[in-house]
């Protein structure tokens, strides 16, 4: 499978994806913005940075079917040495404490491993979006969970079921033993150990054109089978809601659900998840250095809406902190049911 | 009043059916809420027997309902058509058991 980048596909385009999403005409959905204005919450603004999100490369040893991204081996896109030197010049000088490092596959960035030890030095703490089967990949990632270990990195990856069949087929062929694999790598170091202090948390992400059920629900589900099945531990479980862009939106449409799941983002709305969601306390980097309000606005090409700080270049902590975040339709994921983020679910 | 009596679109009018008698209807949904909370069984066991149930009672509402819901909350494929073979197995035995009745009687009247 290729990237939709690569095939030159018309959803390659992120103005074609916008186009879609916005398209009121033809789907008569109601507008995100209006929604938050009608309980008081538009403009939806900033309420400070606590997490420095990167995005250090598109490049992937997977090419996952719901992919935002749109990642994969043959994406070319990887941040370079000097733009680290920004986010860390930058983190160096802030106060926020938590840097989430995410791609692509963040290891295959021949840098990764230097601005993981340079992040450290500052004392910040790392969150590490591992999808697992990089660390089986090569033989030079087979010490990553020692590498993990040694910099207190708390580990996130994706397990969208505990069994095969869902997950090859969101994730390709193999993905789950190689992932089955791997936890059990991470596990013998010490992660997902009771008081170890090293946190390994796996996410959860629906195979198909649904809802993701109740989180705790899952958690409970997944840690008993794990254990059974495979004698694997973890510490907590995030279900999120894939958004209606990129691999995902290309799957709603060739699928024919894409207006239901719409709906269904829609009819789900809870203004209980506003004041929650992801883009209020992140800043989200990409691997040319420009600045969104999270990862899915950074695939669509939305740069936040302070003109004057755009680029890590131009970095302005006090006006990024109490920025209005840039909102169109694809926002409704992050506010359907339990909410949904980076951290799981957002609301009760 | 449509040409068919079954239309996809009125499983999401179930709620309107409180316009008539709007009491009943919220002790229903109330009820109805209730029940599929995780509580002794969990709310994903509960939506297995959903499906079976809707499959004995054929209702395509329930069917669709519950088809989603199922296979949303993790069941598999083969998980949930076992549950229908369930469902099929009590209903083709509740025609079967029967066939002692017919028995039953033949025997009485027959010389």
């Amino acid at each position: 499978m290729k990237s939709l980048n690569v095939l030159q596909h018309h959803l390659a385009n992120t103005q074609n994806q916008l186009a879609i999403l916005e398209d009121e005409g033809a789907h008569k959905h109601a507008s995100f913005k209006e929604k938050l204005a009608a309980i008081g919450a538009f403009p939806l603004r900033a309420a400070g940075i606590e997490i420095f999100q990167v995005n250090v490369g598109k490049m992937c040893n997977q090419v996952c079917k719901h992919c935002h991204v749109d990642a994969g081996p043959d994406r070319k896109e990887i941040m370079t040495r000097e733009t680290m030197q920004l986010c860390l010049t930058i983190l160096a000088k802030s106060d926020i404490k938590i840097v989430d490092l995410t791609g692509g596959a963040p290891e295959l960035n021949p840098d990764f491993r230097w601005f993981v030890a340079e992040i450290k030095k500052l004392g910040k703490h790392i969150i590490v979006r591992c999808n697992l089967t990089i660390i089986l990949a090569n033989k030079k990632f087979h010490d990553l969970p020692e590498f993990f270990r040694e910099h207190r990195i708390e580990v996130v990856s994706s397990l969208p079921s505990f069994t095969k069949d869902r997950t090859d087929r969101q994730r390709g062929d193999g993905v789950f033993d190689d992932s089955i694999k791997a936890l059990k790598m991470l596990n013998a170091v010490g992660y997902g150990e009771e008081d170890s202090g090293l946190f390994l948390n796996l996410v959860y992400n629906p195979a198909g054109a649904f809802l993701p059920p109740s989180q705790q629900a899952l958690e409970k589900e997944y840690k008993e089978e794990l254990l059974k099945n495979f004698g694997i531990r973890f510490n907590h479980l995030f279900a999120i809601t894939n958004m209606p862009i990129s691999r995902y939106l290309d799957y709603l449409l060739t699928s024919g659900n894409y207006d239901k799941y719409m709906e269904k983002l829609i009819s789900a709305f809870n203004p209980a998840a506003i004041n929650n969601v992801m883009c209020r306390n992140t800043i989200s980097v990409s691997w040319d250095g420009f600045l969104y309000d999270c990862d899915f606005n950074q695939m669509l090409d939305l740069l936040v809406d302070v003109p004057s700080s755009r680029h890590l270049r131009d970095f302005d902590l006090d006006l990024l902190s109490a920025r209005a975040i840039v909102l169109k339709q694809h926002c409704y994921g992050c506010t359907a049911g339990a909410g949904s983020s980076c951290g799981g679910t957002v609301a009760d | 009043m449509s040409a068919h009596y079954y239309n996809a679109d009125d499983l999401a009018k179930f709620g309107s059916i409180g316009e008539y008698q709007k009491e009943l209807a919220d002790k229903f949904f109330s009820y109805y809420g209730e029940v599929f909370k995780d509580s002794q069984l969990t709310a994903k066991e509960k939506s297995l027997i959903a499906l079976a149930v809707a499959h004995a009672v054929q209702c395509p509402y329930c069917i669709d309902a519950y088809s989603s819901d199922a296979y949303e909350k993790g069941y598999s494929e083969a998980q949930m058509m076992e549950a229908v073979h369930v469902a099929a197995a009590i209903k083709g035995g509740a025609v079967l058991v029967h066939g002692v009745q017919m028995m039953n009687k033949v025997k009485e009247i027959k010389m």
